[in-house]
């Protein structure tokens, strides 16, 4: 039962207003830890918009988004946290971040939340393997001491970048990537750009992995293997998976947990099987007859 | 019959392209006197009572006019066809000069860090006589240039930043070294490191506000900072002496011994009999060493991380964000460092030239060494090496043609035509390779062989 | 006091002409994203057609009325300088449209060189000046310092406030001001729907040269020297007014010139005048820092 299972991420009364523009409209949900959760609605619901408050590149209007790293007992310091005004706080191996306070490459950085985007955003005149260093770029700025030591202790530096090589090798080789490590990446076709940026999010070592439409564009027998790989990031690397997706396929069979948004507001939340019975989801992908239009906008909230 | 159908209708053809190409050619006629009648047909002249009057320059108008129309029309009814030609029936790949290319292509860096080495000495050999002008006006000047567009290809071509202020660095640099030699009359070798600090002092001072702005608004507010910084110089009159400069600028020395004909110099040292040489070779060998040194810089940082998220926040400073990378601090390191290269250039050319003065660190500056770097292409060192050799040495090689006089009469300055033939030379270059000389970028890792990366791949940065 | 208002008159007056070059910069920019770097010596340029056009009026056809030789001048250089700006459109600029945008502003950087080293090297080096021209002035307040007003500065007044009202209203009327506000928004889309994309890019180089040809014969009138390198400071105030006024916004181009017109006198008035320059460069950095929409434009959100 999800129940037993603590989150790892939780979103409180979120909103997200642009101008007059509501986007979000007090969005709450939870995601367990090691839990793929799946983010889904129609076009235009405010998915992407959600995505981007997580990961720090807008700052919400209101509402809170605390991560927590560790097994969970951390929790009960999150109204403290909120009212001390900080950003975050650890202890003994555990951490809890309040990401709505967090700039964008902090968030990656120190709560660990990676991304992909709707639009693949790869470093296309860099090759595969280059993709895959940059993105353990913090480490190897630590490693190679802030450049001094690269530059002036190169071997000692050398041992530290063959175990982001190494890592990046792992990479490649479970996302099928291997063979193509020193073409530019804007050469490979789209599937293998989808995997690449993966590949490369997974490269920072997250905690939670944000994945915004991976299936996007992909047949079904992609779709599978892409549905494999979650499932064993899952598995392999205790990594929880948030994911916006419109394929059902890849949605229906690997998630634990759906949340649907319509119009920026949140009509259900709940297991695959719950959600694809719901009326109010239906109602907001099919459409509904006329008449029943206000009953059911009623129901929804709006 | 058969045979006649084809040639009347190729002849028929040709008349066709004929009338066409004439047509064009009236209208360029046209259009190229229209342009050219005010300011050419006619000039304005100061007479006795400082009045302004006016001549005219029909003759001189009309030639070029007929030029212009001659060019348009050889280049439709010659050019044209030919190019067509050759893309209907691209010629047979020639296998002796697909080697001769490759191996251009593979010896060309070695070889031309030799001759670089040995110019001076081939100089002296070939034009014992001239030597000094083509040691200096052309090697040492030209180096500068090489080490300036090789510090901004720091910013453009491998962070992707647009800086057109670039200059202001060279400023701080050359007039910290004047303004502190004269007043503590510490040593060259002291002062280009202190120089160049300052200089990267100031690039974080003024990177800071203005990096998260972007492409354009970047580039105007950079222009905008180098020009405040010249103002400055010239308004600043108790500190920087304003227009008439800064003179009396200490030389370098080699480790205390000056280049001078006295019992202390260069020559009495070594034994050796006096010539102003020595220093001239003193200097080249310095900023070629100082050029150098900032190529290997350069190459080097590119396989750390810190260069490769310089490149990677050219491709897409978005994603980098997304990986954790703290791109400000990025942006800043570029800035920094492209900034101290400068200041190490600016240094030096203040203790080569002796006085330094704010008509040296103009916009114009900026915008030849951008032009070096883009001109250049794709952040290759060679590329920008060779873009420096062939913007500078061309516009310096145009002093040296003496021999126009005889053509054009003895009242012909074929000086006063250099800046007009650089920016013309500006805009065709960019029409002709608008991503530069190199089209290719090397990867600075790679797992199983390195691959060069075509440059349609990689993108231009957006600030 | 008297001071103050007769700086206030003449920094106006000073920042109709940048507002005038201005609008060039800004139509242009939002047309093809471009800062045209060579619309400062285009201005330069159009001064000198304008007074060679003068030269021939005055001493060879010796016509006396000051108003009608203006006007002659002010058409006359109005074609001309949209002929160039047409031609360096075509030639400079159109090859490099859609690739890497570095190109297009080296050659515009290059043409800017080529322009005021054409003239510099075609009409020779030296400042050009020419007998002022409608010396009357009105004089609007008696003190100890007489505060006028002159013809010449309600010329410059009436002209550019007609200019605005005109092309605001092209701009947001006519079919030409859709096609431009298409071409802004999305350039393929546009070529889609049926807009002559070249076309409409070419109408606001001319556009822009036009206006840029009426602020130089303004600034040959009232101040009566030209010089070869005049392009580059006033273009770049004027580029400082577009993006003060907010880039892409007509009426926030005049407003900014207005704007850097009154620093800049009010500056060499009560500060010093030799800083004046760097008063203007200042407000660009500032302004492009704190306010990088300016003050008309809209803030722009970057999709992520």
């Amino acid at each position: 039962m999800s129940a037993a299972k603590s989150p790892v991420l939780r979103v409180e009364h979120l909103s997200m207003r642009f101008g007059g523009l509501v986007a979000i409209d007090d969005l709450s949900f939870s995601a367990a830890r090691g839990d793929i959760t799946a983010l889904i609605g129609p076009n235009g619901a405010g998915k992407t918009t959600v995505f981007n408050c997580i990961t720090g590149f807008y700052k919400p209007t209101e509402g809170r988004i605390a991560l927590a790293h560790g097994d969970g007992a951390i929790w009960d310091e999150v109204e403290t946290l909120t009212d001390r005004g900080t950003r975050s706080f650890t202890r003994r191996g555990e951490a809890l971040f309040l990401l709505e306070r967090m700039p964008d490459f902090l968030v990656t950085q120190q709560a660990r939340v990676a991304r992909t985007f709707q639009n693949i955003r790869l470093f296309s005149g860099m090759t595969v393997f280059e993709n895959m260093l940059v993105a353990q770029h913090n480490l190897l700025m630590v490693a190679s001491g802030y450049t001094f030591l690269g530059v002036f202790a190169p071997r000692l530096y050398g041992r530290h970048e063959k175990t982001a090589v190494e890592k990046a090798k792992h990479w490649l080789e479970k996302t099928n990537l291997i063979d193509r490590a020193d073409d530019p990446a804007g050469d490979l076709p789209y599937g293998a750009q989808r995997r690449l940026e993966i590949a490369r999010a997974m490269c920072t070592d997250p905690v939670l992995l944000c994945l915004d439409e991976p299936a996007a564009g992909l047949n079904p027998r992609e779709s599978h293997q892409l549905n494999d790989l979650l499932l064993s990031i899952r598995q392999d690397h205790a990594t929880s998976i948030l994911l916006i997706e419109h394929d059902m396929s890849v949605v229906m069979q690997i998630s634990d947990h759906v949340v649907v948004l319509d119009y920026g507001v949140k009509i259900s939340d709940g297991t695959p099987e719950a959600v694809r019975n719901d009326q109010k989801v239906i109602a907001a992908y099919l459409g509904v007859e006329d008449e029943e239009v206000a009953k059911v906008e009623a129901e929804v909230g709006l | 019959m058969a045979v006649a159908a084809p040639d009347t209708a190729l002849r028929h053809e040709v008349r066709l392209n004929l009338a066409r190409a004439g047509k064009d050619a009236a209208i360029t006629a046209a259009i190229s006197f229209a342009l050219l009648l005010p300011l050419i047909g006619f000039k304005t002249v100061q007479n006795m009572r400082n009045e302004l009057e006016l001549e005219t320059r029909f003759p001189l108008l009309l030639t070029i006019v007929a030029i212009i129309t001659a060019a348009r029309l050889f280049g439709l009814v010659v050019i044209e066809p030919w190019r067509e030609r050759r893309a209907l029936h691209p010629p047979a790949p020639n296998a002796t000069l697909t080697a001769v290319k490759s191996a251009f292509a593979n010896y060309f860096t070695p070889f031309a860090m030799g001759f670089v080495v040995v110019y001076p000495i081939l100089i002296l050999l070939v034009v014992p006589q001239g030597a000094l002008k083509w040691i200096d006006n052309f090697g040492i000047q030209i180096l500068i240039y090489v080490m300036l567009g090789w510090g901004l290809n720091i910013v453009v071509g491998l962070a992707g930043l647009l800086d057109l202020g670039y200059v202001a660095f060279y400023a701080v640099g050359a007039y910290s070294y004047a303004l502190l030699a004269k007043a503590f009359g510490f040593s060259f070798w002291i002062l280009l490191p202190m120089a160049g600090c300052l200089s990267a002092f100031w690039g974080i001072l003024l990177g800071f506000p203005v990096l998260r702005l972007r492409g354009d608004y970047l580039a105007i507010v950079t222009l905008a900072f180098g020009e405040i910084i010249r103002l400055i110089l010239i308004n600043w009159v108790s500190f920087t002496n304003g227009y008439a400069g800064v003179s009396g600028i200490p030389r370098p020395t080699l480790l205390g011994i000056p280049f001078n004909a006295s019992d202390e110099g260069f020559a009495a040292t070594f034994g050796i009999e006096f010539s102003p040489v020595h220093r001239t070779l003193f200097l080249y060998y310095t900023i070629l060493a100082l050029a150098m040194l900032t190529a290997y810089v350069t190459v080097r940082l590119r396989q750390l991380p810190v260069g490769r998220a310089w490149e990677a926040l050219r491709e897409d400073e978005i994603a980098c964000r997304s990986l954790g990378i703290n791109t400000t601090n990025t942006k800043l390191t570029a800035f920094a460092m492209g900034a101290m290269f400068a200041g190490f250039a600016g240094s030096f050319f203040a203790a080569r030239q002796g006085f330094i003065s704010p008509e040296s660190f103009t916009f114009l500056e900026s915008a030849t060494i951008l032009s070096i770097v883009v001109l250049g292409g794709m952040g290759s060192q060679i590329g920008v090496a060779v873009a420096a050799v062939a913007m500078i040495g061309g516009t310096e090689i145009m002093r040296e043609l003496d021999f126009l006089k005889y053509v054009f009469g003895n009242d012909f300055d074929p000086t006063q035509y250099r800046m007009l033939i650089f920016g013309f030379a500006m805009v065709l270059i960019m029409i002709w390779k608008p991503r530069g000389l190199v089209g290719t970028r090397e990867p600075s890792a790679f797992l199983k062989e390195r691959r060069t990366i075509l440059g349609s791949f990689v993108k231009e940065g957006h600030g | 006091m008297e001071v103050f208002i007769q700086q206030l008159i003449n920094g106006i007056t000073l920042g109709s002409i940048y507002g005038l070059i201005a609008i060039g910069y800004t139509m242009v920019f939002g047309i093809i994203g471009m800062v045209n770097f060579a619309h400062g010596d285009v201005f330069m340029v159009s001064a000198f057609i304008g007074l060679i056009m003068l030269l021939i009026l005055t001493t060879w056809l010796g016509m006396g009325s000051v108003a009608l030789a203006l006007f002659i001048v002010l058409i006359v250089s109005m074609v001309f300088t949209s002929l160039v700006n047409w031609t360096i459109e075509r030639v400079a600029y159109r090859p490099l449209r859609g690739s890497f945008r570095l190109a297009p502003l080296i050659s515009a950087i290059g043409m800017s060189i080529f322009l005021s080293n054409f003239v510099q090297v075609t009409q020779g080096p030296r400042n050009k000046a020419i007998p002022p021209l409608l010396r009357d002035v009105i004089v609007l307040m008696h003190g100890e310092y007489d505060v006028t007003i002159s013809y010449r500065q309600l010329i410059i007044w009436a002209i550019t406030a007609v200019l605005l009202a005109a092309f605001w209203y092209l701009v947001s009327r006519t079919s030409l001001g859709r096609a431009q506000r298409a071409c802004e928004q999305d350039q393929r889309m546009a070529a889609l729907v049926g807009v002559d994309v070249n076309r409409t890019i070419s109408i606001t180089f001319i556009i822009g040269a036009a206006l840029a040809a009426v602020a130089g014969t303004m600034y040959l009138m009232y101040y009566g020297v030209v010089n070869f390198s005049d392009g580059f400071v006033p273009g770049i105030k004027a580029f400082t007014a577009a993006v003060l006024g907010g880039i892409g916004s007509l009426p926030g181009a005049v407003v900014g010139g207005i704007l850097i017109g009154l620093i800049e006198t009010m500056w060499s008035a009560y500060f010093s005048i030799d800083y004046k320059d760097v008063a203007a460069f200042a407000v660009l950095a500032i302004t492009l820092i704190f306010l990088p929409q300016g003050l008309l434009g809209r803030p722009e959100v970057e999709k992520v």
